[in-house]
């Protein structure tokens, strides 16, 4: 029996992309980094600024989202984000202008503590990709 | 009766604006395609979203805590618009439609003395707006520099919009928008997204999942998303209206100058006529006095 399921990740502006031969994910979910398997139970989560992992027999693959919500069911997985590059095509110019952008974020004074955390994480995951 | 001359002029000014007028059908026509196809791959994102919130809300067992995006203000006393227009004119009855809209929805509200407040997008529904209801507009917002619709400029909107909601200055919001049904027929639609307005689709799975932090949690963090994915989608909606609109206004304006070149033409070579057989008149009237 295979082990594999399908994925679809979308983005408002598009389908972004979908594949049918994973056999993992690993979500930056809130409350942390999750793997998702096939036959996994059906769940409903969100994401924080991080790198999705995908194995698949077609190759690995990561992504750096900003945010997003993850639906799994029925062995398909669909991501739903706004943000999301491909790591093999992001280059330093453009993670050190998204760095630059989170850093401006993170000095406006009248954001919420979840809003700090988030920015903090993303500054933190911006800097890691080097 | 105009002169040979005018004639002339008048012809040659009405070509070159049904050249004029051929050109911009043909630019909307290619860019209808474009928004058309956007519209449509847009579409996966905000059906999964919502799909994702009504599962959502059927989950949520304490109803009277619910997020007050979701569940409203328990009031409605103030009504904020958002209408949603284009930047340029020149697209038939678009613009119009929409305020037209708008206008019968803003008198209802004012007519049962409730308060009324008004952002629009782009600032061809600004201009029309402003005359009467100039005092209501508290907002306006032009994404004229951005040459494709994004959802950068759809998540500014809805930012303000949810900030203006947890600052307490609106119950109910409602956005405003030409729906596109096909070249010919856009639809204004009035759609309520605050508080969200679940039309019974109670059809929806019953299957249980598992929510990680808790439905509140992930509910409140979601509602806000979804008031820029409604927005964005309105706004590819009318993007594609838009040029769906400007294209057969344009059709239709090359076709009446083709008309009215015709007309011109005729009067033409009939006072060109007149005027030879005058002369030849003249001419054997002269010879014969002699």
């Amino acid at each position: 029996m295979s082990e594999e399921f399908k994925l679809e990740i979308v983005n408002p502006e598009k389908s972004f992309l979908a594949k049918e031969d994973v056999s993992e994910v690993v979500v930056p979910a809130f409350e942390g980094e999750m793997g998702i398997l096939k036959d996994h139970i059906s769940i409903i989560s969100f994401l924080k600024p991080g790198i999705i992992k995908i194995f698949s027999k077609s190759g690995n693959e990561n992504y750096y989202v900003e945010d997003g919500i993850v639906e799994f069911k029925n062995n398909n997985l669909s991501i739903l984000t706004s943000t999301i590059f491909n790591l093999a095509e992001m280059n330093k110019s453009k993670q050190q202008d998204l760095l630059k952008q989170a850093e401006e974020e993170a000095n406006i004074s009248e954001n919420d503590d979840q809003s700090k955390y988030l920015v903090d994480q993303k500054i933190e995951v911006l800097r890691s990709i080097n | 009766m105009a002169s040979l001359d005018d004639l002339k002029k008048r012809i040659a000014s009405v070509k070159s604006t049904q050249k004029i007028t051929k050109a911009m059908k043909m630019v909307a026509a290619a860019k209808l395609r474009r928004a058309q196809e956007n519209a449509e791959k847009g579409r996966p994102y905000s059906e999964k979203m919502n799909n994702i919130i009504l599962n959502l809300s059927n989950g949520i067992s304490d109803k009277k805590n619910a997020p007050k995006l979701l569940s409203g203000t328990g009031e409605e006393k103030t009504h904020l618009c958002v209408v949603m227009t284009s930047d340029r004119g020149l697209c038939g009855g678009f613009n119009s439609n929409i305020i037209k809209k708008a206008k019968r929805y803003f008198s209802k509200i004012l007519e049962e003395g409730k308060e009324l407040k008004i952002i629009t997008v782009g600032s061809k529904g600004n201009d029309q707006l402003k005359r009467v209801y100039g005092d209501k507009i508290i907002e306006n917002i032009s994404f004229k520099e951005s040459k494709n619709t994004n959802y950068f400029d759809a998540d500014k909107v809805g930012k303000i919009v949810i900030q203006k909601f947890e600052a307490k200055e609106f119950d109910i919001c409602t956005i405003f928008y030409n729906q596109f049904k096909n070249v010919i027929t856009q639809i204004p639609q009035a759609q309520q997204i605050i508080p969200l307005d679940n039309k019974g689709d109670e059809n929806s799975s019953d299957e249980s999942y598992e929510f990680e932090p808790d439905e509140d949690e992930i509910l409140s963090n979601l509602l806000p998303k979804n008031i820029s994915t409604q927005i964005f989608k309105a706004m590819l909606e009318n993007s594609a209206s838009e040029q769906g609109s400007r294209m057969s206004a344009m059709d239709n304006a090359t076709r009446n100058a083709g008309e009215m070149v015709d007309k011109l033409t005729i009067e033409y070579n009939r006072s060109r006529q007149a005027a030879i057989t005058k002369e030849l008149i003249e001419i054997i009237s002269g010879a014969e006095s002699l």
